[in-house]
């Protein structure tokens, strides 16, 4: 009956690890192999991720189907990292049978209890007669309004018992209408605002890919000429005209995008939610500027920031309202202050005798095509990606930026490839983040995803390891990892072609061969062990004071790499 | 929305929600405002008007912002069916106590006019005791039990919180109660 029900909610793909409390609904889908593709993970976690870059890259629910205990609490790295993406999930768990529910049966854990702060709803299935509108309900909400996992317990004497097939058709939640059209007041306001403004600046957020608006947003900022910036999870925004592009703000922002919020006039914030990573301090944060603020969630509107002009909708909704305005505007003195500040301080970094990440973040962004899905990790890895990288398509950069959860990229990167098969999909992971889920190769070879993989081994969990740097005084407090592993050498054991490159002159050809690759591989990249994610903004810090440049503290090459710098 | 104001911008105020009574719900509201940090000073639970509906009245304390998100982070559970501030001019509200008081000697005639003055009830008596059963505002539940507290043995307390009500839009009252 699950599956039947899966079926009308169109999936036609699965994640997950099968497992004792959960072996009947497993046993159910040798019947389905024809209509429903399944894939094996090695931890449910990754599973999970997979299910998550599924979601990510092709706006479609990702599907998640494990046992009880063990495997429901591996799930909940990866769900609670979904939730604080705003992605949509359905995670399927095994439970005890209902008779057995509170007396710490084999493998019992309360699940939806430990999931219910990182979903959006939860709900512990009592009945087979329920069933069919529990999944209709629990895709339903993970999909509309702001997107986010719903997790569905199922007990084993559910699973087994038969009923009547009767699936709802139509669903509705009384206490669950999102808002989706903006109040056309608030609209008014903010357009007025918008012709009234000197030194107007759109910040694209995540929002904007969630919906699948990036085009809307585009022909906004094309439409009124407004330079744009983005959070990190707004990148894959495109204006026609370059000239309006200003980068990513915040803690590793541009300086230049940084400068445009602190003197902008007025910020159209579309999809965004304000985090303390792009706001620094918040008392400082755009002191001369009206805030306009389109979001889907109403909590999320004067949660961090005030707020201006409050508008509650759907992006898609608004935006379309938005360009029904004609006026004429000329932002162009402005644009060319930005321009000025952007001539001054671009971004940038040193070459050198070792690696520089940054080069080879910004040749695999020149080498691999404009539609390519880039997964990153979490720490430096991430951030130079976001700030070397170069998205022209929505939906392009995946990485986990709410939680920041280490470990993401790998299956995430394999979950977006099984959505996509026809984009390449290129995940670049730190030398850390890239163990806590390493297993997962063993999946990329069991179904020869043709997955790419760029591991920047700096020996270091290195975002630490530069705030150790910069603010503990250089005392490196469990951060060098001077024993890592060869990693070429363990994915060739996997099945996986893989290179091991140590010299800057290698890194062409090596990206090269990897950009045209059809089978999966991965390149091991000894980077700079040095180097220092830049400009910076320290936490709670100003955004028009950011730190631009750092020494390379070289003791550590010899700490752990063993022989000397230069 | 504000209520008696307590120190600063902090408030207390009372909401009410009606939630659909299904299992784990009350976990979910109070995981709510513990995981946002929400500082509940009481809640109380039971059945409205509609069957399969509950109403819970919370008193939070907190400054407006505060109370902003509480409400629109109560109405992102999906089975919160509706969340109303009450208004702390035009409201009726009420918490009962049950209070069991040691009785060695003479103070008996003071117990009864004290429960009198207050309109409580004694509910259950022994020779060691009473029970006194006491229903008002707050403030009026702390009076009763304070002025007993100082010259008898309060031996057990059990309150039930409070609930409130707004009231009917033409309704005379005068402040509060």
């Amino acid at each position: 009956m699950l599956f039947e029900a899966l079926l009308h909610e169109k999936v036609d793909t699965i994640f997950g690890i099968p497992g004792g409390a959960i072996i009947n609904v497993y046993d159910e889908l040798c019947d389905y192999q024809d209509r429903i593709r399944f894939f094996l993970f090695r931890h449910e976690q990754g599973a999970t991720h997979a299910a998550d870059g599924y979601a990510r890259s092709t706006g479609k629910p990702g599907v998640v189907l494990v046992t009880s205990g063990p495997g429901a609490t591996n799930t909940v790295t990866a769900i609670a990292t979904a939730y604080m993406d705003s992605v949509p999930l359905v995670v399927i768990t095994g439970q005890v049978p209902t008779s057995m529910i509170g007396t710490d049966a084999f493998q019992e854990a309360d699940v939806t209890g430990i999931t219910m702060p990182i979903t959006k709803h939860n709900h512990l299935v009592t009945s087979i007669e329920e069933l069919p509108r529990v999944i209709k309900e629990a895709f339903h909400l993970a999909t509309t309004g702001r997107p986010g996992p719903v997790l569905i317990d199922l007990p084993k004497d559910v699973q087994i018992a038969e009923g009547e097939f009767n699936y709802p058709n139509d669903i509705d939640i009384p206490s669950y209408r999102p808002t989706t059209r903006g109040h056309p007041k608030q609209i008014k306001k903010a357009m007025e605002l918008l012709k009234n403004s000197k030194k107007p600046l759109v910040i694209v957020g995540g929002g904007a890919n969630l919906s699948g608006t990036m085009d809307l947003v585009n022909a906004f900022i094309d439409k009124f000429g407004i330079p744009v910036v983005h959070t990190l999870m707004g990148h894959g925004v495109n204006p026609r005209d370059e000239r309006l592009y200003f980068g990513g703000i915040g803690m590793h922002g541009t300086v230049y995008g940084n400068y445009a919020v602190t003197h902008s006039d007025l910020l159209i914030a579309l999809g965004v939610r304000f985090s303390d990573r792009i706001l620094g301090n918040p008392k400082k944060f755009a002191p001369g500027a009206r805030i306009v603020h389109v979001d889907i969630d109403p909590a999320e509107i004067g949660k961090n920031v005030r707020v201006d002009v409050p508008i509650v909708g759907d992006l898609k909704s608004v935006l379309k309202e938005f360009l029904n305005f004609d006026f004429e505007t000329d932002f162009s003195e402005w644009v060319k202050e930005l321009q000025g500040v952007k001539e001054r301080f671009p971004l940038g970094y040193r070459k050198g005798k070792y690696i520089k990440p940054q080069y080879v973040v910004e040749k695999a962004s020149e080498l691999f095509p404009d539609d390519t899905i880039v997964v990153a990790d979490v720490g430096q890895n991430q951030m130079w990606v976001a700030q070397f990288y170069r998205f022209k398509h929505p939906r392009s950069f995946l990485c986990s930026g709410g939680l920041g959860t280490m470990g993401f990229a790998l299956p995430a990167g394999i979950g977006a490839k099984i959505g996509n098969p026809n984009r390449e999909v290129l995940v670049i992971a730190g030398d850390g983040g890239f163990q806590m889920n390493i297993q997962e190769l063993m999946t990329i070879n069991r179904y020869k995803l043709p997955v790419k993989v760029i591991i920047l081994d700096n020996n270091a969990l290195g975002m630490v390891r530069q705030w150790q740097q910069l603010f503990f005084k250089c005392r490196y407090s469990a951060t060098l990892l001077d024993d890592n592993p060869d990693f070429a050498g363990i994915a060739k054991v996997v099945g996986i072609n893989a290179r091991r490159v140590e010299k800057p002159e290698e890194v062409d050809a090596a990206l090269e061969e990897l950009a045209n690759s059809k089978s999966p591989m991965l390149l091991h990249v000894l980077v700079d062990p040095r180097e220092n994610v830049l400009p910076m903004v320290p936490s709670g810090g100003n955004l028009a004071e950011p730190l631009t440049d750092a020494p390379l503290d070289s003791g550590i090459v010899e700490k752990i790499r063993g022989g000397s710098d230069e | 929305m504000s209520d008696r104001q307590i120190f600063g911008g902090e408030h207390e105020h009372t909401v009410s929600v009606l939630v659909y009574n299904k299992p784990g719900v009350l976990r979910k509201i109070a995981g709510l405002f513990s995981r946002r940090g929400f500082n509940i000073s009481s809640i109380t639970v039971g059945d409205g008007k509609d069957p399969g509906l509950s109403r819970l009245t919370i008193v939070v304390t907190g400054d407006d912002k505060v109370i902003e998100q509480i409400q629109k982070q109560l109405y992102k559970v999906v089975e919160v069916v509706k969340v109303s501030p009450i208004d702390p001019k035009h409201r009726v509200e009420r918490e009962m106590a049950l209070v069991k008081v040691r009785l060695d000697g003479g103070e008996k005639i003071e117990l009864l006019q004290l429960v009198e003055i207050f309109r409580g009830k004694i509910i259950d008596v022994s020779n060691e005791g009473v029970i006194v059963e006491i229903t008002g505002a707050t403030s009026k539940v702390e009076a009763f039990i304070k002025l007993l507290a100082s010259s008898h043995k309060i031996v057990e307390i059990a309150r039930t919180g409070k609930v409130a009500m707004n009231r009917w839009e033409s309704s005379y009252n005068e402040e509060g109660s």
